[in-house]
């Protein structure tokens, strides 16, 4: 998904369009018009490949097959926007858009924030590749390794996390079980193990503030707060503002924890929209419908990309 | 992995409670993170058929072998059952060699191929260069479940399904981010070296074989080190195409293996077991080689 770098020439890692081009030296045969045209083909003849089998056609594929209706059996019978009508009369879909919502909402609500109070302390006092190599262990592991984990510890009767609550006195929670604990649990889950990495994201950012911003706020006598708000937040706006969009789109595409976990249950409290799309096609064989529904989630996502870059001028720094 | 307490910015000498108070926090923040690892290795260590009475304990619960043995096939049916297992064949050494074969494969073939179509879009010359790299970059919008069912209704009707070649094919050639990673590398790397080989008659083969490639040595590890990761994690692809018991990687594997147990009696000291031999080389390659990951997320994010 999208990229934070910091190699040189390149500060926003969004435009695409910024060129490496260096002045070439005269000496170099190339001055012709094509330049090394045949051998670039060489060296990007596999990636070529790769783009247009399996990104470009599967992407063309994916828009007509939406429009159709098509069951893997005989061939794709073209319905118009059949497929698009259905959805939004579809109480499901608009159930799994809910369900969706409520865990992105959970999800990079108290993600965002533990990571950044992390980060903060982070860069405060604990800088050691160890502190921060530990928080981010939870992110190399599988998904459906972490799900499992806490599948167990949060199990309604044998779950340690319900048997240290019960001796405190706090009635048992059947946290994947029902219906209004099920999306709670699984964005807690995925917070648990996003939280270091996402954490390490803006402590890198943090540690591009130049400093000596903090030493004149210091001199002027800003109190810690202070500082907080008017240095530290907006320098890191655009760093925030990159890991809000990778965060949110990639917490949009929630599958691993809810299929080893609830499967889209009880009922369907945590039928998420890729869970749906994953129902739709592989249970019901439904793949035009699947497909609109895809269609729907890559519209959506690239609204959410383009809203937040948007309004929240993440590709301007205020460094300046 | 040295541990420096003494930030720079830190001018003023804060009082002492507030830093105690951080250190607290970090301290609760780690434990939070490491915890439940240490609970997995306590479940995988107990008896299964213990652990309903002894659920609050922190040892393992009438410790045994016996979960490793029974997801790594060596009890027979009966000793598993009788050790709380569901009896069901489960053989992870194979998921095991599938997910060894699986990530190494797409590993290679991903980072080798990106590293030289990075090298056209860095080094070389050629109309409409900076325009095919943006197409390129445009597809890290594409959501992977778009992509998906296109990709799986292509391996099906090629035949491939159930075979590492379809497993392995949509992850071979390039990512759009693996390009772009190695792509600043290139770009930043002194033309010098490379002029004066240019001079002596190499050709781009060997200026990328010979020159290229060593300098990036260490980026294109840590870009190797970060997709075997990645891959190896995988499980949306393999769940799709790669159901079979003879191509099941170890993340499938783990969610088989969890629904052939009967609801309510579920092997937990065999799951726990399962997960610590799925996680175990992440742990290993996170040992040896932690500080680089650490690092590279620095400022780039990983997906």
């Amino acid at each position: 998904m999208t990229t934070l770098t910091k190699q040189p020439g390149n500060a926003s890692g969004r435009s695409g369009s910024h060129n490496g081009r260096k002045p070439q030296p005269a000496k170099r045969s190339m001055t012709s018009r094509l330049g090394d045209l045949r051998i670039a083909l060489f060296f990007i003849f596999p990636a070529v490949i790769g783009f247009v089998a399996f990104f470009l056609i599967p992407t063309i594929r994916g828009i007509y097959l939406s429009f159709t209706e098509y069951s893997i059996l005989g061939e794709p019978t073209w319905i118009g926007v059949d497929n698009y009508t259905a959805i939004f009369a579809d109480e499901l879909f608009w159930n799994a858009m809910g369900v969706t919502l409520q865990y992105v909402g959970l999800n990079i609500g108290f993600q965002t924030v533990i990571a950044l109070g992390l980060a903060l302390l982070m860069h405060r006092v604990a800088k050691s590749t160890f502190v921060r190599g530990a928080l981010l262990l939870p992110f190399l592991v599988a998904n459906v390794i972490v799900a499992l984990l806490w599948f167990w510890m949060l199990d309604y009767q044998l779950g340690i996390v319900n048997e240290v609550m019960s001796w405190v006195g706090l009635p048992r929670v059947a946290f994947f079980g029902s219906e209004q604990w099920a999306i709670p649990t699984i964005a807690f889950v995925n917070v648990w193990r996003h939280m270091g990495y996402t954490a390490l994201l803006i402590f890198a950012g943090l540690q591009s503030i130049p400093n000596h911003l903090y030493e004149v706020a210091n001199l002027d006598g800003a109190s810690p707060a202070r500082t907080f708000w008017s240095v530290t937040m907006p320098l890191l706006r655009p760093v925030l503002v990159l890991v809000l969009v990778v965060t949110v789109i990639g917490s949009f595409q929630v599958f691993d924890t809810v299929a080893v976990t609830t499967n889209g249950g009880p009922v369907n409290a945590s039928r998420v929209i890729q869970m749906y799309i994953y129902q739709k096609a592989f249970g019901e064989s439904d793949f035009g419908y699947a497909s609109a529904l895809s269609v729907i989630l890559f519209v959506i996502l690239a609204l959410v990309a383009f809203v937040q870059m948007k309004f929240l001028k993440g590709n301007e720094s205020d460094l300046d | 992995m040295t541990t420096s307490t003494l930030p720079r910015n830190d001018r003023k000498k804060p009082l002492n409670w507030r830093r105690i108070g951080a250190w607290a926090l970090v301290a609760v923040a780690l434990a939070v993170t490491i915890a439940p690892f240490l609970w997995m290795l306590r479940t995988a260590l107990s008896s299964n058929s213990a652990l309903a009475s002894n659920a609050g304990n922190l040892l393992p619960a009438d410790f045994s072998w016996g979960a490793f043995k029974r997801v790594l096939g060596l009890q027979t049916t009966e000793e598993a059952i009788a050790d709380g297992g569901s009896g069901a064949a489960i053989n992870f050494w194979l998921y095991l060699r599938n997910s060894v074969i699986f990530a190494t494969i797409t590993t290679a073939g991903q980072v080798f191929f990106s590293a030289m179509a990075a090298y056209a879009f860095a080094r070389l010359r050629w109309p409409g260069r900076n325009k095919v790299f943006a197409v390129f970059l445009t597809t890290m919008m594409v959501p992977p479940i778009f992509t998906a069912l296109p990709n799986f209704l292509m391996i099906k009707n090629l035949g491939l399904l159930n075979t590492m070649a379809g497993m392995s094919l949509p992850f071979l050639f390039m990512t759009p981010f693996a390009i772009f990673f190695l792509r600043q590398f290139f770009l930043s790397m002194s033309r010098e070296v490379e002029e004066a080989a240019m001079l002596d008659g190499a050709k781009h083969l060997r200026i990328f074989f010979q020159i290229v490639l060593p300098n990036a040595a260490a980026p294109i590890a840590t870009l190797a080190l970060l997709t075997f990761i990645g891959q190896w994690n995988e499980y949306f692809w393999p769940l799709l195409v790669g159901q079979d018991e003879s191509v099941r990687v170890l993340t499938v594997g783990l969610s088989v293996f969890k629904s052939q147990s009967p609801q309510g009696a579920l092997d937990w000291s065999g799951l726990m077991a399962g997960t610590l031999v799925a996680a175990l080389p992440i742990f290993l390659l996170f040992i040896a080689f932690g500080k680089k990951v650490v690092n590279s997320i620095g400022f780039s994010g990983i997906k």
